[in-house]
């Protein structure tokens, strides 16, 4: 069964983004004719059809249409200013409507840090064509020629007389005008943006969010509607057997107990399967499946063990696998026998604990599935609840709420089908909530990888060969069930090594997952830079260098650096080549933010760097860490560097960057997910445990580098250079190399 | 049948006696500015204040809210210094732990005019914020803190 079409994946959704771009100019010309643009005076009793992107009301109110999620990014906001500098708008006049899944809008996942990156030619141009029709339409009332008229914000003006006119007097005649080619359209030059790029910009939401009123998926509601909450079956893939809600029925407020069929392999975003507790509220059906008494059978994947299995990686990672990427020789390097460095690296799985549990509500009725979701991806609830249920994907309505935090878990919409299979049984609403345990023990997990790293040192300590080997259990095991190699994955931070040596080879070798494999929050790029720069660590104080310059020796000289990539990997990089100086750039200024060799370094104290470029953007962080008599990890600060190209919001960018860092925390030093006999061993915050405020960086620096390159991403690549930062930080303070992550598994004194 | 009074109104309860504070508030009383993190009191989410103290509403059964005040965020009368710090340090990103992070900070200002930053640790570590905005939290609370104090010098 091909349950998901259009379904994004790491690589896939790249392919998508040349789609989305095209087919949403597409659109964008295609719909400004045929359906009005702007609500007219005289046709407020009409109902009401905005077009595509933006209408403006005869009240001048200008609603945008935000067709990306906002899980905490900023993503909502950052698309509308795009929209609203173009346009010259009052931002303080501006609305936001949050568009439902459809095509129509081109790609709408809100992952791979790019959604200013893939809509911000766009949005300009909607804004841009917006202000040059009503430039035309006000021109023509004040009978004088447009090129003699210009804008301020919401206005027409005539530059010689001064006359203007408000965007709401002329949206109506503006909307009869035929749409402008795009050549006639232009855009702003840079010093004229007023919200791109500018400190002002904050959150749209932002009032709501703090006095409560903000709707987030926990908060929906539809008439009528019930709560669900579903007891998975503890080991992927199995089903019931049988079971016996006797019990859970006497529970108060439990109304009755439905069954969830198992998903069939490949699992994609299929329901789980289980035992759904319907009943009055969430609590009581939490509490019904506390008596639910059910036996499973087995499944393939209950022979999952954590140990084993790390010792089935590694094994793994000691075999040569595929080549992804090859510069020289590094064989005939190694076998000529001179000095090599070897090292291993782990990193376990985790899981995304958004603060926002999976949640979602849905009605099924006459066929067709109306949804309220906190999803990244309303589109993939289209395709999944279609899929399962045997409808078409148009026949699926679904609307986005706030997301409680997304991390890339809620790109998957599991829950939301749930809720609809739900639904069609009952015959009414249903909202399936997950318990913070459902939450982590049946997550999409970011995989478990063991990275094998080998090195040829020459006479001045630099490496002459780089040998690097990845195995993990692969994201497209998600969505084929043979699937062993992570080839898709290997742009994140693995086939585009940014250093300068002669020999360099990298390598991919196989994993078979034992339970569903989904992306995180950079995804791949966190072990591949784990290993990576602990590793470039290592080399540097075995040479007896200063880790900075060492790093600045191994990136080398300013150049764009010759990459083997192929399909879209080779099309972004026409755009976004991969170059040293930028890298190098942020490598000086957080070093140089830092202190890097003047900070004087009390005992126990310690200063590491990581640098890595990912979702296209160059990162560059030094952490400080002081480790007390009793080994605990305290960070006094923290140092990043960011080069993102063009950027709409600095302190949305600050703030991504500052958490970042304790998110990097949260994996480095408390984070790992392991399964006993295929059942998941952690539950809640107690087991897994976040960066609380007393173990988070007490201070975050981030210095944006001004760039007028294309946008990148932001939401991201705070997280990838965190880890090795703080472990070659912890290096320097106490001389433990440790090479696996989280810390807390390795006592420090 | 329990009394109690949510945000200054009277209310009645006579459903379990055993449910949490929080579900309540979210699915009976539709106050869904509380919000559900973990059920276990190692989040924070769910803060709103008892006789004006922050308790975890996900693990305060129904039967203890008897005579008691309880104060949600939509209790809280816009802007309250703590919300305009909030704003003006632009502290949330995803924003959904952040109606607890408030009502933990509103709790602690009562107490404590000028905390320190050790006193900010110890009060607000029990709230968990997964996007990381714990630096902001803390700016947010030093400057609510002066807020607070020229409000009460005006």
């Amino acid at each position: 069964m091909k349950l998901i079409e259009n379904v994004s994946r790491p690589v896939s959704r790249r392919g998508f983004l040349h789609g989305a771009l095209a087919g949403g100019v597409f659109v964008l010309s295609a719909r400004f004719i045929p359906e009005p643009l702007w609500a007219a005076e005289g046709e407020a009793a009409a109902p009401f059809e905005p077009s595509l992107w933006m209408s403006i009301a005869p009240d001048g109110i200008v609603t945008i249409v935000a067709h990306r999620s906002e899980m905490g990014c900023g993503s909502r906001t950052a698309l509308p200013l795009v929209v609203a500098d173009e346009l010259d708008a009052d931002w303080s006049k501006v609305k936001l409507e949050q568009a439902i899944g459809d095509p129509k809008y081109g790609e709408q996942d809100t992952d791979g840090s790019h959604s200013v990156r893939s809509s911000f030619d766009l949005m300009r141009q909607v804004g841009a064509t917006g202000r040059v029709m009503l430039i035309g339409a006000a021109a023509a009332q004040l009978g004088v020629s447009p090129k003699d008229c210009t804008t301020e914000p919401h206005f027409v003006v005539h530059r010689a007389s001064g006359r203007k006119l408000g965007y709401g007097e002329v949206a109506a005649a503006a909307a009869k005008l035929p749409v402008p080619k795009k050549e006639d359209v232009p855009l702003k030059p840079r010093s004229e943006w007023r919200y791109i790029g500018k400190e002002s910009n904050s959150l749209f939401d932002l009032p709501e969010i703090v006095t409560g009123k903000a709707i987030f998926g926990m908060d929906a509601t539809m008439p009528g509607m019930v709560y669900a909450s579903v007891e998975h079956p503890p080991v992927l893939g199995q089903k019931i057997k049988s079971y016996d809600d006797k019990a859970a029925l006497k529970v108060p407020g439990v109304q009755k107990t439905l069954t969830i069929e198992t998903f069939k392999p490949p699992h994609v975003f299929q329901p789980l399967g289980g035992v759904a507790v319907i009943a009055d509220n969430t609590y009581a059906a939490f509490q019904g499946r506390k008596s639910l008494k059910i036996e499973w059978d087995s499944s393939p994947h209950s022979v999952y063990n954590s140990a084993p299995f790390r010792k089935t990686l590694e094994t793994t990672s000691r075999q040569p696998g595929k080549v992804v990427r090859n510069v020289g020789d590094v064989d005939s390097i190694f076998a000529k026998g001179g000095k090599t460095i070897e090292a291993e690296y782990y990193a376990p799985h985790l899981a995304h604990v958004s603060m926002e549990p999976p949640v979602a509500v849905a009605e099924y009725r006459d066929g067709k599935v109306l949804a309220w979701a906190p999803t990244q991806n309303p589109q993939a609830v289209q395709e999944t609840i279609a899929g399962v249920l045997g409808i078409k994907k148009e026949d699926v309505t679904c609307h986005v709420t706030l997301l409680g935090g997304g991390f890339g878990r809620k790109s998957k919409p599991d829950q939301v089908a749930e809720a609809a299979v739900l639904s069609k049984q009952l015959g009414k609403p249903v909202k399936v909530v997950w318990s913070r345990e459902d939450d982590i023990r049946f997550d999409f997990f970011h995989s478990v990888a063991a990275m094998y790293m080998k090195a040829a040192i020459g006479p001045d300590g630099k490496p002459t060969a780089w040998l690097q080997r990845t195995v993990y259990p692969p994201i497209n095991s998600t969505f084929d069930a043979s699937a062993t190699y992570a080839l898709d994955e290997m742009g994140l931070g693995w086939n585009n090594l940014p250093f300068d040596i002669a020999n360099h080879r990298a390598e991919n070798g196989p994993a078979d997952y034992h339970v569903r494999i989904g992306w995180l929050r950079s995804v791949a790029n966190i072990y591949h830079a784990f290993a990576i720069h602990s590793f470039a660590d290592e080399l540097a104080h075995n040479a007896n260098k200063d880790p900075v310059q060492y790093l600045l020796d191994l990136i080398g000289s300013p150049r764009i650096v010759a990459l083997d990539l192929k399909g879209d990997e080779a099309e972004e990089a026409k755009n976004y080549p991969l170059d040293t100086a930028r890298l190098r750039r942020v490598v000086e200024i957080a070093a140089e933010k830092s202190g890097w060799g003047k900070r004087p370094m009390s005992k126990g104290r310690g200063m590491g760097i990581a640098a890595h470029r990912s979702f296209l953007t160059y990162v560059a962080t030094v952490v400080e860490v002081e480790v007390d008599s009793k080994g605990q990890v305290h960070i006094p600060n923290v140092w990043t560097a960011v080069d993102a190209g063009t950027i709409v919001s600095p302190d949305n960018i600050r703030n991504q960057f500052e958490g970042a860092a304790v998110f990097g925390t949260s994996l480095a030093l408390f984070g790992e997910i392991t399964a006993t006999n295929g059942v998941i061993d952690q539950s809640n915050f107690h087991n897994f445990q976040l960066a609380r405020m007393n173990r988070a960086p007490r201070h975050v620096d981030v210095q944006i580098v001004k760039s007028e390159a294309p946008p990148a991403g932001v939401g991201e690549p705070g997280v990838p250079p965190f880890a090795p930062a703080l472990y070659n930080a912890v290096f320097a303070a106490t001389g433990k190399r440790v090479r696996e992550l989280p810390l807390s598994k390795t006592k420090l004194v | 049948m329990i009394r109690f009074k949510v945000n200054g109104k009277e209310k009645t309860f006579d459903g379990d006696p055993d449910m949490p504070l929080l579900w309540y508030l979210r699915d009976v009383a539709q106050l869904t500015g509380t919000k559900f993190g973990c059920g276990m009191a190692l989040c924070g989410a769910c803060t709103v204040h008892q006789n004006g103290a922050a308790i975890r509403s996900c693990t305060t059964p129904m039967k203890e809210v008897g005579g008691a005040e309880i104060t949600t965020i939509e209790g809280i009368e816009p802007m309250h210094p703590v919300q305009t710090a909030w704003m003006e340090i632009r502290v949330p990103q995803c924003g959904y732990c952040q109606t607890g992070q408030i009502m933990q900070a509103i709790a602690l200002l009562k107490d404590n005019k000028d905390p320190s930053d050790q006193d900010i640790d110890t009060a607000m570590s029990g709230n968990l914020c997964r996007c990381g905005t714990y630096q902001r939290i803390r700016a947010a609370i030093h400057q609510a803190a002066k807020h607070q104090a020229a409000k009460e010098t005006a």
